[in-house]
């Protein structure tokens, strides 16, 4: 395919057509602060923490998605791109338990967010569901980023077990009739709690152990007693 | 559920089965109506019958709020709770029926009748206030006369049209649809027969030579949306007309469907021509059952004529158009959103590009127009385009559709050409204020629009004289705000629309539009916080600039206007 050559923060690069923003950029060794954005997901361009300003162009884009052109002029860190971040970090962290999310909350710092910037905020909350011997889901901390519904679907597994509830601010992650894991077309891969980013999505043994439950106790609990173990010859 | 009470449903989805998902919505449409809302089991049969996980099927229940998957009355009364509405005493309506039937809105009544339910705008802002009961419009409505609204079962109340000139409103304002036969003996199907003598080039080249742009709100040409259509490679193409007209203060397009169907069937088939196309969709949005049910009706009125269908009037043009009803979701008026909803999924909008043209309905080229946008079509042809332009300004030729609301005498329909003032059009057309009363505010283009005020009135009505004095046209609403009007309840029933319809797909509108609503509870309630300003502010800038789609870029531009017209109201202690 044909180069393309831009320019990014005032330095000239060149890629092959069809190349996003993002990818560009990372070829120059800047890195545009993303959080839905999943190298083996498909991009949605959702969070919108990426979004950078191109001349010429009214709304700021996602650099996640947008493709390059010829000539194009990007900058990634304007006074715009940088209220919209530090905004949207905001209202984020004034909604969801950012708590197990440690790249959310460097991005947080970076973008000098205020930790209490919208007072008497409504927060996202919802009942942990622990209903399953494989993981629990707890979506008080679900940024809504779309990787496991994506994962669960077309971009891996085709199982279809999940998808989303409400919408607008109420959106969440849910099931048919929100019926329990092994009542659905759930396979347990794990495919989900592998993309999470925040820990909504958590391993059983994860969660026990953190509770305080001992590793063999867990043993114990989930390998049935003796009943597969060989005795020694 | 026996099997014996689920035979009129499989039947039905036995005849949808071949279109798959993208009969999501009629199928949950029919479940509904058959068994009053939709049960696991109910869900199960359509998730088997067109081959939807059932996930999928369950988040589309959830998505469209006119779906539900719990019990509701027999008929549900949705009190309409938009400003205009809500001046005129919408709220004692909603709490005299909830008193009427001993219910809180969203519970069934104890007989399992009635739901009482808050509606976003019904579309009838010229009859304020509004409640849709069950399938019927009742305008004017009064707290006093509950007992009657609840046994309400006809039509709508009649619209005052009005207007300098007649030519889009020609059959209307008379209270009732114009029939096929009617509609042939007033000069109607014309432009489609001339258009029919011409080449779809030619066809194509009058369009654009007209000046015609959209009529829903975004103002693009329209001849250069069909040249894309018509150069894209794909097979089949396909003509959607946007009959989700869902933006507050809006009503043009119900009572163009209602009272003149064919008139926008007429366009879609020039449309079809023109790029060829060989299959149209209507999606009318769900709170309009009565237009829904004119345009259906007449589009089996034009198919029994040889005008829809195969060889339409001898001339080997094959187009047939499909009906599609919302199920409540303003989202579905953006255009991508709406091709998501015909598709059978929730109303998220696409990332743009690529664009519908190109890669619309199930990928293919596509045009989607507005419905006064088609409307304009049958004209162009008739007329040519050099005499259609000699309706309105140099810049924005033709035919405008007003719909005024609001604290105003007339409330109404108004056709004029592009080029009076909003000063003609409120005191000349509309009557005025009412008596001993001042201009406060004018709420241009519905609630993703901006305020204006008395010092606006003599501002022209075109695009271009509109854009240079940073008001929007919009969709054509125009809500009149008098001295008595509580602006901070006006600000905080528009933030609660966009609450309540944001998708949730991007961060900023998802997560803003519920701010933004929380702060300006706060400012009609107890007073705004310090800082709230520059929450508001940050809030909808950002939204502006990094919102995914339309919705969320305009759902802060009123209340952003309302903070240069009037800053003290958000000056927090």
């Amino acid at each position: 395919m044909a180069d393309i050559t831009l320019t990014i923060d005032n330095q000239p690069v060149t890629v092959p057509a069809g190349t996003t923003i993002l990818k560009a950029a990372e070829q120059l060794g800047r890195q545009v602060p993303t959080i839905c954005y999943h190298d083996h997901c498909t991009a949605n361009g959702l969070c919108r923490i990426c979004v950078v300003e191109v001349d010429g162009v009214r709304p700021l884009l996602p650099a996640c998605l947008s493709r390059v052109s010829e000539g194009m002029k990007v900058t990634t860190s304007s006074a715009r791109a940088e209220r919209s971040r530090r905004t949207i970090l905001e209202m984020l962290d004034s909604a969801v338990d950012l708590s197990e999310a440690p790249e959310i909350q460097k991005l947080l710092d970076e973008n000098h967010a205020d930790r209490a910037r919208f007072p008497a905020a409504e927060r996202r909350e919802h009942t942990v569901l622990d209903d399953n011997p494989m993981y629990i889901r707890d979506y008080d901390k679900c940024i809504l980023c779309w990787r496991c519904v994506q994962v669960c679907a077309d971009d891996a597994q085709y199982t279809h077990a999940i998808n989303f509830t409400g919408r607008g601010f109420d959106t969440s992650i849910g099931t048919f009739f929100d019926k329990s894991m092994p009542d659905t077309t759930c396979v347990f891969c794990g495919q989900c709690v592998g993309v999470c980013p925040t820990g909504a999505l958590k391993p059983k043994r994860e969660a026990l152990l953190e509770q305080g439950v001992s590793l063999d106790e867990i043993l114990q609990a989930t390998r049935g007693g003796q009943k597969r173990r060989r005795k020694p010859s | 559920m026996t099997d014996d009470e689920l035979i009129p449903l499989r039947a039905i989805l036995a005849e949808l089965a071949p279109q798959r998902r993208a009969a999501l919505l009629p199928a949950l449409h029919t479940a509904q109506r058959l068994f009053g809302w939709i049960t696991e089991a109910l869900a199960s049969e359509i998730s088997r019958a067109l081959s939807v996980p059932l996930a999928d099927v369950y988040g589309v229940i959830e998505f469209y709020e006119m779906f539900h998957h719990e019990p509701v009355g027999r008929t549900i009364l949705r009190v309409c709770g938009a400003p205009v509405c809500a001046l005129a005493g919408a709220d004692g309506v909603a709490q005299a029926l909830c008193r009427q039937l001993k219910i809180e809105p969203g519970t069934v009544s104890a007989d399992g009748a009635f739901t009482v339910e808050h509606a976003p705008c019904l579309g009838l802002c010229d009859h304020a206030p509004a409640v849709l009961v069950g399938e019927s419009a009742v305008g004017s409505a009064e707290a006093t006369q509950a007992a009657a609204i609840c046994a309400a079962n006809a039509g709508n109340p009649l619209s005052h049209v009005g207007g300098d000139i007649r030519i889009l409103t020609s059959n209307c304002g008379r209270g009732r649809p114009t029939s096929l036969a009617e509609y042939q003996a007033r000069g109607g199907y014309a432009g489609l027969k001339k258009a029919l003598t011409m080449t779809p080039d030619a066809v194509l080249a009058e369009v654009k030579a007209a000046g015609l742009v959209g009529r829903g709100g975004a103002a693009f040409p329209t001849g250069i949306k069909w040249e894309g259509a018509a150069a894209a490679t794909g097979q089949p193409k396909y003509i959607v007309c946007n009959a989700d007209e869902s933006e507050p203060g809006t009503f043009k397009d119900r009572i163009l469907m209602e009272e003149d169907p064919h008139r926008v069937i007429e366009g879609m088939i020039v449309a079809a021509y023109a790029v060829g196309a060989s299959q149209g969709y209507i999606y009318v949005r769900g709170e309009y059952p009565s237009a829904f049910q004119i345009i259906s009706d007449a589009v089996a009125d034009a198919r029994q004529a040889g005008i829809v269908g195969p060889n339409i009037f001898a001339s080997g043009l094959n187009f047939d158009i499909e009906m599609r009803l919302g199920a409540g979701a303003y989202i579905c008026g953006e255009e991508t959103a709406l091709l998501e909803s015909i598709e059978g999924k929730r109303g998220l909008p696409r990332i743009k590009p690529p664009f519908p043209t190109t890669h619309g309905l199930f990928g293919k080229p596509t045009i989607i127009n507005n419905v006064e946008t088609f409307c304009n079509v049958p004209l162009i042809l008739e007329r040519g385009a050099a005499e259609y332009r000699k309706i309105g300004t140099e810049r924005s030729p033709g035919p405008k559709l007003f719909c005024v609301s609001g604290q105003i005498q007339k409330p109404g329909l108004y056709e004029v050409p592009f080029g009076v003032t909003l000063r003609h059009l409120l005191f000349d057309l509309a009557g005025g204020l009412n008596a001993g009363r001042k201009l406060q505010a004018v709420l241009m283009g519905g609630a993703a629009g901006a305020f204006a005020t008395e010092k606006d009135l003599d501002v022209i009505l075109s695009f271009e004289a509109l854009r240079a004095a940073d008001l929007p046209l919009g969709s054509g609403a125009v809500m009149v705000f008098d001295d008595s009007a509580d602006l901070r309840d006006v600000l905080k029933r528009l933030a609660h629309f966009f609450a309540d319809e944001s998708c949730g797909k991007c961060y900023p509108c998802q997560l803003g539009a519920r701010r933004q609503s929380e702060i300006l509870d706060r400012t009609a309630g107890a007073g705004p916080l310090a800082g709230d300003r520059e929450r508001l502010s940050d809030i909808g800038l950002t939204m502006i600039d990094a919102s995914l789609c339309g919705l969320g870029q305009t759902a802060p531009t009123a209340i952003l206007s309302a903070m240069k017209l009037w800053p003290e109201m958000f000056d927090g202690k």
